[in-house]
């Protein structure tokens, strides 16, 4: 997982409440192996027209936010189905953050697994991010998780709340995984006891599993 | 030193690391994985710049979607072909051993396992399937896990844990002759539920499991988990050693030896502590049937489809009168004599040459009813061979079953064998859920005798008059 310590990007906003999984990323490419390469199929039905072309009035069909990292949008986003293929989408578009007024659960934990920054901010606030989302190439944004600030494209600064420990665990760009390999000595030192003491215990080759 | 379950002394033995709130980082032994629950944790590797761990842990193999007819054909299935096609890349991108579908040694991943040596008494084992537990007959903790703990074992060779409960099943009695293990697990599961064992890790003991072998065995360890268990364990003896002594990937020589006495250490302590303790008396046992759409849902094959009316509880009341629908059956008809139109045998619970030993002995020189359509599918190539070298693929055949090769086969329906909408099969499979074995599919779980016997008759009939 990526570290998010401090991010300074574009904004695109989908000013949108109930924003759910199936708008993220539509059922019928949950049945991938994958879980990269979803990407190009974020948004789908705002981003493809029905003959599978983009739509140019799509904001993140547009430049400068067809590279936007953070997105703003409005109450209960990732509503809908607990499968964590909408962060894995959204990640894969190139999302970082996404700020709104509430999210969804499931979304908002799995968007932390993901190494995706969910910030909750109230809805005035919000519409007033939106407004600087229409700035074009001025259109950034600074998201600072080591301070726990917002800084607007004039400057202004703007605090927000986060869980201790999943901020820290996005700052040492930690998942379970991540967290579990903090202990690789022990795991190490297990392994090395068990050599020790089980000398016999057999290893699976490959050439014997061919043979 | 207090004394300690089997449970107790696997778990102690391989905790890495215990965590603050009760968890604790468990080193695993043995990862086993196949074509369907591995693909996005090969996919969650890569996106991190990951490598596994300790690939010589592991061993890959394809079952869960093959085709059972000729593996020399292409397989027609696009996804089916592309879960195949991606294992087989990840498993050379990532250095893992694998067993290739055209292998002989090819099979059911808990099937493969014990049968290469690759399962041994003492160890931890995972594998993203919950039939995992089968491997808990060889006196190790075995246990199915989801998608991102294949990752997380992958990445790490550990899991975060918290420790079971401790469950004794004491089995003692007499088996009487067409009786076997699946009937004992199946009345199992009848009396203590599909909840019975949630929480618990059960540890089947007593005299009558002594003197299972090690197929009849795995056939109690695989569905410990329908009874809601988080694993079934057995303690290892004579009767495993002798089963793993020679298999490839067992300790050979003076290593056999001193594996022996450490797996000889493992059994439970006199005077061990057991949250719960539960007798069973075979004595009386009978073929068991499934009736319904859960593994609990068993009555002999002499008794009769039981009258939800009879239930207190409302909402039981209504879903079992939902699964006498599904199932159409009527409330107090008698099992046996129900009409069925297919017979499975096959699945990780009984497709070992056991199983097909027993099927045979009651096939041999009969024919199957003449609607039946009778699949038999080996566990794994090797069975399949082994099968064939007694003979038995013979009896099967003449008595108008189809021999397929290996895999999951009918047990999920993942590949083309299925059964069509309103289809009733005598299944020595684990599961007989809605749907399982096909759309509107109908299933009864029993044991492969009572299923040859089913197939004999062209419906649910009492194993013992045929013997
Ligand atoms: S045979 Fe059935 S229960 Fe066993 S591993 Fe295959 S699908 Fe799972």
């Amino acid at each position: 997982m990526r570290k998010f310590d401090s991010l300074t990007a574009i904004a695109a906003s989908l000013p949108e409440e109930n924003i759910d999984t199936d708008k993220i990323i539509p059922a019928r490419f949950l049945k991938t192996i994958k879980r990269s390469g979803l990407g190009k199929f974020a948004f789908y039905s705002w981003r493809y027209d029905d003959a599978g072309n983009e739509r140019k009035d799509f904001v993140l069909n547009r430049e400068p936010y067809r590279k936007a990292e953070i997105l703003i949008s409005y109450e209960n986003f990732g509503c809908g189905s607990s499968r964590e293929h909408a962060p894995w989408a959204l990640l894969d578009f190139g999302i970082r953050c996404v700020i709104a007024p509430s999210f969804a659960d499931i979304f908002y934990n799995n968007a932390f697994k993901n190494g995706i920054l969910p910030i909750k901010l109230s809805r005035e606030i919000c519409e007033q991010l939106v407004e600087d989302t229409k700035m074009g190439a001025n259109a950034r944004i600074t998201v600072d998780l080591v301070h726990q600030e917002i800084t607007r494209p004039d400057g202004e600064k703007i605090e927000f709340e986060i869980d201790l420990l999943r901020r820290q665990l996005l700052l040492e760009g930690l998942d379970d995984i991540g967290q579990t390999m903090q202990y690789v000595h022990s795991i190490e030192n297990f392994e090395k006891k068990r050599k020790e003491k089980q000398p016999w215990f057999p290893e699976i080759k490959i050439e014997k599993l061919l043979s | 030193m207090k004394a300690r379950t089997l449970f107790d002394k696997l778990w102690d033995s391989h905790v890495v690391k215990q965590l603050p709130n009760g968890t604790a980082l468990l080193y695993i032994d043995r990862h086993l994985i196949h074509e369907v629950t591995s693909p996005q944790a090969f996919d969650g590797l890569r996106l991190a710049g990951r490598k596994i761990h300790s690939p010589e842990a592991m061993m890959a193999v394809i079952d869960h979607n093959v085709p059972t007819t000729d593996r020399n054909q292409p397989i027609e299935e696009g996804e089916s072909r592309h879960q195949i096609e991606v294992l087989e890349k990840n498993v050379k991108e990532f250095g893992v051993p694998f067993i290739p579908l055209k292998s002989e040694r090819q099979g059911i991943v808990h099937v493969v396992g014990p049968e290469e040596g690759i399962t041994l008494p003492g160890m931890t084992i995972v594998c993203g399937d919950s039939h995992t537990s089968t491997h808990g007959a060889f006196g190790s903790l075995a246990f199915g896990i989801g998608t991102s703990e294949v990752e997380h074992v992958m990445a790490t060779q550990t899991l975060l844990q918290k420790p079971a409960k401790n469950l004794k099943i004491n089995i003692e009695g007499n088996l009487k002759p067409g009786v076997s293990a699946k009937d004992i697990i199946l009345a199992v599961i009848g009396k203590i539920g599909t909840a019975g064992g949630t929480e618990y890790v059960i540890e089947f003991i007593g005299s009558v499991v002594r003197n299972l072998d090690m197929a009849g065995r795995m056939t109690l360890c695989n569905m410990a988990i329908e009874a809601g268990a988080r694993a079934g364990i057995i303690a290892p003896d004579e009767v495993t050693f002798e089963y793993v002594k020679g298999r490839p990937f067992s300790p050979k020589g003076k290593d056999f030896d001193e594996a022996v006495v450490y797996w000889k250490s493992l059994a439970s302590d006199e005077g061990a502590y057991y949250d719960k303790i539960i007798e069973i008396n075979v004595n009386n046992l009978e073929p068991m049937v499934t009736w319904g759409t859960s593994p609990e849902d068993v009555i002999s094959i002499q008794g009769k489809v039981p009258d939800p009316e009879n239930l207190k509880d409302e909402s039981q009341r209504k879903r079992k009168k939902r699964m006498l629908d599904y199932m159409d059956l009527k409330a107090g008809q008698p099992i046996a004599g129900t009409k069925i139109d297919a017979v499975f045998i096959g699945s990780c619970t009984n497709s070992r040459i056991e199983d097909f030993r027993a099927a045979a002995h009651i096939l041999k020189g009969q024919k199957i009813a003449d609607h039946i359509w009778g699949l038999a599918v080996p566990g794994s190539g090797l069975v399949k061979k082994q099968a064939e070298s007694e003979g038995l693929d013979k009896i099967f055949k003449d008595a108008g079953f189809e021999w397929r090769e290996s895999g999951c086969s009918m047990c999920l329906a993942m590949n083309p064998d299925r059964l069509e909408p309103g289809q009733r099969c005598a299944s020595t499979s684990n599961r007989n859920f809605e749907g399982r074995q096909g759309p509107g599919s109908r299933t009864h779980l029993v044991s492969p005798a009572m299923a040859a016997a089913a197939a004999i008759k062209g419906e649910l009939t009492d194993v013992r008059e045929m013997i």
